[in-house]
């Protein structure tokens, strides 16, 4: 599984990193993000996609499993 | 005006019919074409003065240039600004540049208003129509070309340009054969924040109608995208608590409301029986506007969001 870290990146860089990702059409992915807006658009770029999106906050630390 | 309101500029009264208007804005490039930056750098810290029903004058420059940038850049950013300021009929009469990391441009300027016609952001009344002029979406729209330029249609990217470049004096001229009661410009919070303050500040209710707005299209589709400034997640945040969104419309119109707009146009609050006359003299000047809603006596909530 492929996993992008956006740590530290601010939109629209995360969305970049996950659309070039998603460019190998896999059915999983992980992001790793420390920002809300970062959750937010990185989630709906993902549902856009096709793909569902689970978030686990670790205390300001989030990580996303994007799965079809 | 005090310090409580958060107008547009500071006003400085120097005799019974003159006062004077103060303001700046300055930002870093928001497009690569030096010329344009400082086009739409100068309109943008030109409108607080609009928006506060003046007539600006003379301006100065405010730039930081790293010393890596040619000067061809530096020239074609002052072209831009002094180009756009001759338009508005403003000097540009010096200014200050210094070294930094980062370029920045704008301008510090100077306006006049007779003291009886200033336009605050805190004078709206029950009963009033708003107008907003241009379009709204900017910001998403710059966000998905920042992303990824082929993303974004060129037409739709030359418009987006074209309008933060555009001047709100054409508006204002028009605004000012009406009886405007309270005027704001649409710049980083968003038409939900700027609306929220001018509801604060006026002591109503504002009541948005988000279907007859004027935005672009294009813009719904990158916020379904996630590409969506993270200042319109801010917007979102300041406001929270103050708005009250019933209407069921899509998320993504939801997002262009509290989009922040760089030089966006002017929000304008006036008896409910002259939007029309407004709205059309605004067309027949060739500014783009529409209706965004009315006011109200203050309620629950500063912001009612409706279809």
């Amino acid at each position: 599984m492929k996993t992008v870290d956006a740590r530290g990146l601010s939109c629209p860089q995360p969305v970049i990193l996950l659309k070039k990702a998603m460019g190998s059409k896999e059915n999983a992915y992980e992001l790793i993000a420390d920002s809300q807006t970062v959750v937010e658009n990185c989630t709906r770029f993902a549902k856009s996609q096709g793909y569902n999106v689970s978030v686990n906050d670790n205390g300001g630390e989030f990580k996303l499993s994007i799965t079809k | 005006m005090g310090y409580d309101k958060s107008d547009d500029a500071s006003v400085y009264k120097i005799s019974e019919d003159t006062a004077v208007i103060n303001t700046t804005d300055f930002f870093p490039p928001i497009v690569d074409d030096p010329y344009l930056f400082g086009q739409i750098a100068a309109a943008n810290a030109i409108s607080d003065v609009y928006a506060m029903g003046g007539v600006p004058k003379l301006a100065l420059n405010v730039m930081t240039v790293p010393k890596s940038l040619d000067m061809d850049t530096v020239r074609e950013i002052l072209r831009g600004g002094y180009d756009k300021a001759m338009e508005a009929g403003v000097i540009i009469t010096g200014g200050h540049t210094i070294n930094s990391e980062e370029p920045i441009y704008g301008l510090a300027v100077t306006g006049f208003v007779h003291p009886d016609k200033v336009l605050s952001n805190s004078a709206a009344r029950p009963g009033d129509a708003l107008i907003l002029t241009k379009r709204l979406g900017t910001g998403i729209i710059t966000t998905a070309a920042k992303a990824d330029a082929d993303m974004v249609d060129s037409q739709v990217l030359e418009s987006v340009y074209a309008q933060m470049a555009t001047l709100n004096k054409y508006a204002a001229e028009v605004m000012a054969d009406f009886d405007v009661h309270s005027c704001t410009d649409i710049t980083g919070f968003g038409l939900v924040g700027h609306a929220c303050e001018m509801a604060m500040g006026s002591a109503t209710s504002i009541h948005i109608q988000a279907e007859g707005l004027n935005y672009y299209k294009d813009a719904m589709e990158f916020a379904d995208m996630g590409l969506i400034p993270a200042g319109a997640y801010n917007n979102r945040d300041y406001t929270k608590g103050k708005v009250l969104n019933e209407s069921g419309i899509p998320l993504a119109l939801e997002d262009i409301l509290y989009d922040p707009q760089t030089s966006g146009g002017l929000l304008i609050a006036l008896p409910m029986d002259q939007a029309e006359a407004c709205l059309k003299r605004m067309a027949a000047a060739g500014v783009t506007a529409c209706k965004a809603g009315f006011v109200t006596e203050a309620d629950d909530y500063e912001i009612y969001i409706e279809k």
